[in-house]
């Protein structure tokens, strides 16, 4: 990935920045200066809360240069809260837990390596939704299979974190 | 406007064409269609293509093929719009000889894929897919369609067998077709046992990557008996958009795209679903057979399986599709894929089809799709 377009999108990546429309109020996500719903233009920034659910999800065999050495992966079309569907892969879950429908978090974590000397690519991944409850100890809060380390960006601030 | 018809046909078989070029294959199909046509000199040339600067590492394809013809000096041009490309070749044709610019046209549609391994493809394919928000996850081209025929079984209750007769029908009529990539019937069991590539979606859903090239030669319709006595006229040709990644859509079941193209063609010619003899759609994958019949009004909205499943796709069925092969079997040379459906409505419609006659066929319609749906071209096509 080249470095500019790298730097020009990691606030959606990693914030899930989008739009909210000021003529009739339709949150965008991924940003796009004009409103799909009603055409005017948008341009104010709207951070999702990174909450969802799975519309569809497909496990992926044959995988595209760049991605090879992660197959088999899944990926998912995620319904944010907020309304808008966003293409994303699944992290931390086995394959046969996946339902559509299952609730579902943002977590940022590595999209690709390019190559040896290139760049990690960070960006978002959703994982299964952890229970959210001011009496849970805390290691329950904890994902019960980890598949994937969790990366420095993850322990950044940008992440939503579990409230527990 | 001028009335436009098809004077002359032209294709190259279907496969791994490891001893020609791009420009080879072109030429090939050009030839062909302008002997058809008994014509000698042409004044445009359209070449649909999608993905020559990706895989040879070759653009500027209209002054190539010109070149490599022996038609220098015409106007000469490449029109993209990813595995659309074939059928808006035919539209950009088609507008330059109803509008009167040009009298003798020649539209092409030309991919070479098999010279690259298939990773370089498959990320070359992902190029018709949103690159930031869609390739950039790792979704292949694949799964993209494979998140569509996940939902789709959800939603409408079906299992992945039902979806069985689509490739079983397609490779049926392939066995007659000798520009065809397969000569080889598949059984039901073969396609519950496929391998997976983007589950659902296993090997036997989905077309293959090929190489080849088809043309058609367009001329006014009024000195087109002059040249053959079996012109075929351009009806209807109608391209519409839509979002280019599937989470944009207000309904990715919904080929949003395929209805608008599918009315402006129906519109334009006048017709109906109900007119329609043949029907040749755009299998990338099964669940797009079932898309694009509901699209066009050929069946309501999660009843397309239906189709497949009672048996109306075929020959003489209801609606009978893929009638030569379709892109699963006769092979999907992405930016001649469009040009080689219209080539077979026209084989249809000049009764050429041999085994495969789609009897009294009078009206055909082909609907070639660009992506997972952001650009659909319908062509429909009339036996004078």
């Amino acid at each position: 990935m080249e470095v500019a377009r790298y730097w020009r999108t990691t606030g959606q990546r990693y914030q899930l920045v989008g739009e909210v429309c000021p003529n009739c109020g339709n949150r965008i996500f991924p940003p796009r200066d004009v409103c799909p719903v009603c055409e005017k233009e948008a341009r104010t920034p709207f951070t999702f809360s990174g909450k969802g659910e799975v519309y569809s999800y497909s496990t992926i065999h044959v995988a595209p240069e760049g991605f090879e050495k992660f197959a088999p992966y899944t990926v998912a079309l995620v319904r944010l809260a907020e309304g808008p569907l966003v293409t994303a892969q699944l992290t931390d879950v086995d394959e046969d837990e996946i339902r559509i429908g299952m609730p579902v978090e943002m977590v940022t974590r590595v999209l690709r390596e390019d190559g040896e000397r290139g760049m990690l690519v960070y960006g978002y991944k959703f994982r299964p939704a952890r229970p959210v409850s001011a009496d849970a100890p805390k290691a329950a809060a904890a994902p019960a299979r980890v598949t994937e380390p969790a990366t420095n960006m993850s322990e950044l601030s940008l992440v939503p974190q579990p409230t527990a | 406007m001028r009335d436009v018809s098809i004077i002359g046909i032209g294709q190259t078989p279907v496969g791994e064409h490891w001893d020609k070029s791009l420009r080879e294959l072109g030429f090939r199909a050009l030839h062909a269609a302008m002997k058809d046509a008994g014509v000698e000199r042409i004044d445009a040339l359209y070449v649909g293509n999608m993905l020559s600067g990706e895989l040879t590492a070759q653009e500027h394809l209209g002054a190539l093929i010109a070149d490599f013809a022996g038609l220098r000096g015409i106007e000469a041009i490449k029109v993209e719009a990813a595995c659309g490309s074939g059928a808006a070749a035919l539209r950009v044709g088609y507008m330059a000889v109803a509008g009167g610019l040009h009298d003798f046209v020649a539209c092409i549609g030309v991919e070479k894929m098999t010279d690259q391994q298939s990773g370089t493809v498959t990320s070359a394919l992902a190029t018709a897919a949103d690159a930031d928000y869609e390739a950039l996850q790792g979704l292949s081209f694949v799964s993209i369609n494979a998140l569509l025929m996940r939902r789709y079984m959800h939603e409408y209750g079906y299992k992945k067998e039902d979806f069985a007769n689509f490739a079983i029908t397609a490779h049926a009529n392939a066995m007659n077709n000798p520009y065809a990539m397969f000569h080889s019937p598949i059984t039901a069991r073969q396609f519950a046992e496929a391998k997976p590539i983007a589950d659902p979606i296993n090997l036997l859903d989905s077309s293959p990557i090929a190489d080849g090239a088809a043309c058609v030669i367009l001329a006014p319709t009024a000195i087109a008996k002059e040249f053959t006595h079996k012109p075929v006229r351009v009806k209807a040709t109608a391209i519409a958009t839509d979002t280019l990644a599937v989470h944009d859509r207000r309904d990715p079941l919904y080929l949003e795209g395929g209805a608008i193209s599918a009315q402006k063609a129906y519109a334009m010619a006048g017709v109906g679903p109900a007119d329609i003899d043949l029907f040749e759609v755009h299998d990338a994958f099964t669940i797009m057979s079932a898309l694009s019949l509901e699209a066009a009004g050929f069946a309501p909205r999660g009843q397309g399986v239906r189709l497949a499943m009672e048996g109306e796709i075929g020959l003489s069925g209801r609606i009978p599709i893929t009638t030569m092969g379709g892109l699963k079997a006769r092979g999907h040379p992405v930016g001649a894929t469009g040009m080689y459906q219209i080539v077979e409505v026209a084989e249809q419609l000049r009764e050429e089809a041999g085994a495969n006659q789609v009897q009294n066929a009078r009206l055909g319609m082909a609907q070639n799709i660009g992506g997972s749906g952001a650009t659909v071209v319908t062509t429909i096509l009339e036996r004078i």
